[in-house]
């Protein structure tokens, strides 16, 4: 039982990264119906800047580390969020009316770009980042011990994902992006600058896969430049569990990823553990294409 | 005008088949290299260019092959240019049973899917998988093989092997392109539903297209074995996915002359510029953004199809 609950709460933390990038996913392909290849790069690169600013700024030694903390993660989301809007600028607005087949291309060539110029600043073994930013304690929950850091993860990406959702449906903004991924020309003659809503989502993505980017540096303490792959991969398996295109799905499909990945890793075999993702993908997309709460997706006319 | 273009590929070929003669070992080994994505890059091209199915997964039918041939060789000592219709079988019906249940799905998600069969293979590879794969280490010993008689051990023997596989794919994957079944590939690429309207039966078209050219690629595999007598998992990495993807991409999606030159250009300039090691995936990824906004087609791009009027037809037009 110790063992489950422990599984268990190591799932949801990891399921929490894989939202917080799910969504970056999921809000791009519901606008441009792309899948941004370069993403889980751009959460690579979150990742290495939160090690660069940290080892640079000592952020919480001056701060404190609570506050040390924040700062860290706002400059972190605030750089990646540029790096995604300056992504679309050059490698996907240029192709905004090409076949589909060239977009994903020029995703791809991206991602191969993000991850080989990390290569070439940071060198190509592992990064680790320094120990002692957080304090190593466990909280104690009903009797069972779980670390800090990872219910800081499951509350922060919590927080995270609840912010995006009240901004998505009460503001204005969030309004206009709603109706630009149901349909691009009918927002546009509403009055909807496409173009500006297409830059929020590019802002708002990246900025959250890079705050799970540093999330996994504090996690897991060490960073490679090939791991935005992996994870990326994972998140869109997580935004089709969960419907892509659909922001709460995004956010059910992550957490439900992660805690599946964390038992079928413990009870199955964990030699299998990335094969597991796949598989519930492959799984999902027989029975239930559309995922657990999403559109339409098949080509039946 | 055709017959200047058949006079240029002619003497490419020409030029092509006198290399071994005069090119040290090493370059002729690139040349195979070469030699076996260009095979690879054709059997994806009918998917990717022709059907129109994003399919970033081809390394696993490759792996297919290949483990295919390795095991039947070491294990029960079949010749292994023998077991090559064998290597295509399985490899094809893997892709059946893979792709049956998702073709009908929008383009992204065969994508995505086919990302994953990849992952999946490589990691039951790695893992062993009925305890015939040899792990991560793969597969050694397998055995050379020899065509009436005749053993090919040397890079220059290799060549000629791999470059008639080569020729013979271009020939069939051109008479297949302009066969009715290559013209309803094309069409339903441009539009599903007018393909659909028209009577063509999308799904099983699809589903052909990706079947053949995942046992083509199974075939491939079986001389990818029989060249390097040791394979491994990390020969069927998703990044081989990618450079085949890619080399069609870059040299004409459609195309076979722009299959063939991406697949010099892709294998072999990193080669040639072996020096830049580390700069030249960036290079190329950015290269790769660049190509998709200013010449989308490729290189070489796919020639729009042609149709020469009957001689009486012609005749009744002018009057």
């Amino acid at each position: 039982m110790e063992e489950f609950f422990q599984q268990l709460t190591n799932g949801l933390a990891v399921g929490g990264i894989y939202a917080l990038i799910a969504l970056g996913y999921t809000m791009v392909y519901g606008v441009l119906k792309l899948i941004n290849f370069a993403h889980g790069d751009l959460f690579t690169i979150g990742s290495y800047l939160g090690l660069t600013l940290l080892t640079s700024l000592f952020l919480s030694d001056r701060l404190g580390p609570g506050a040390g903390i924040v700062v860290l993660a706002l400059m972190v989301m605030g750089l990646v969020a540029l790096v995604g809007a300056l992504l679309e600028r050059v490698a996907y607005r240029p192709l905004r009316h090409s076949p589909r087949l060239s977009a994903v291309v020029s995703a791809l060539g991206a991602s191969i770009f993000f991850s080989n110029t990390l290569m070439l600043i940071y060198g190509a073994r592992f990064q680790v980042y320094p120990q002692g930013i957080l304090p190593k304690t466990a909280i104690d929950l009903f009797g069972l011990y779980v670390p800090l850091v990872r219910v800081l993860i499951l509350g922060a990406s919590v927080v995270m994902m609840i912010a995006l959702y009240a901004f998505i449906q009460k503001t204005k903004i969030g309004t206009a992006i709603r109706a630009a991924a149901i349909d691009q020309d009918a927002a546009r003659l509403m009055g909807i600058d496409v173009n500006r809503v297409i830059l929020m989502v590019f802002l708002i993505g990246p900025a959250l896969g890079g705050a799970a980017g540093l999330m996994v540096g504090l996690h897991y303490g060490q960073i490679n430049f090939t791991m935005g792959w992996v994870y990326g991969l994972k998140a869109f398996t997580a935004a089709i569990l969960g419907g892509i295109g659909n922001i709460p799905g995004a956010m059910v499909g992550g957490i439900l990823l992660g805690v599946i990945e964390a038992l079928g890793a413990a009870y199955l075999s964990i030699a299998w553990k990335d094969a597991i993702a796949f598989g519930v993908l492959i799984f999902i997309l027989i029975v239930r294409p559309t995922g657990l709460l999403g559109e339409r997706v098949a080509e039946k006319v | 005008m055709t017959e200047k273009r058949f006079l240029v590929y002619g003497g490419v070929a020409a030029l092509l088949a006198v290399c071994p003669l005069f090119l040290n070992a090493y370059w002729t080994d690139v040349l195979n290299s070469i030699g076996l994505y260009a095979a690879l890059g054709l059997s994806l091209n009918l998917i990717v260019g022709h059907a129109g199915l994003f399919n970033l997964g081809h390394a696993a039918f490759y792996a297919v092959g290949a483990y295919t041939a390795a095991i039947l060789n070491t294990k029960f000592h079949i010749p292994i240019l023998a077991l090559m219709p064998l290597c295509g079988l399985t490899a094809g019906l893997f892709a059946l049973l893979i792709a049956r249940p998702i073709i009908h799905l929008r383009g992204d998600y065969l994508c995505i899917v086919t990302i994953g069969v990849g992952e999946i293979v490589r990691i039951a590879l790695i893992n062993n998988v009925f305890g015939i794969t040899g792990g991560a280490n793969g597969i050694f010993g397998i055995a050379r093989p020899s065509l009436m008689g005749w053993v090919i051990r040397r890079p220059q023997e290799f060549f000629y092997l791999i470059w008639a596989f080569v020729a013979l794919t271009v020939f069939l994957f051109h008479r297949l392109e302009n066969s009715r079944f290559g013209r309803a590939l094309n069409y339903l690429r441009e539009d599903e539903t007018a393909a659909e309207g028209s009577g063509i039966d999308t799904a099983h078209y699809k589903l052909m297209a990706f079947v053949l050219g995942a046992a083509w690629a199974g075939m491939v595999g079986n001389i990818y074995a029989a060249k390097m007598t040791i394979i491994a998992p990390e020969s069927f990495s998703f990044w081989e996915s990618v450079v085949m993807f890619t080399l069609i991409i870059l040299g004409g999606s459609g195309s076979i002359p722009g299959v063939l030159l991406g697949a010099f250009l892709i294998v072999g300039l990193p080669e040639v510029f072996r020096g830049f090691t580390n700069a030249r995936m960036m290079v190329f990824g950015a290269a790769m953004i660049a190509m998709m906004i200013f010449r989308t087609g490729g290189i070489l791009p796919a020639r729009p199809r042609r149709y020469e009027l009957l001689k009486e037809e012609a005749a009744e037009e002018s009057t």
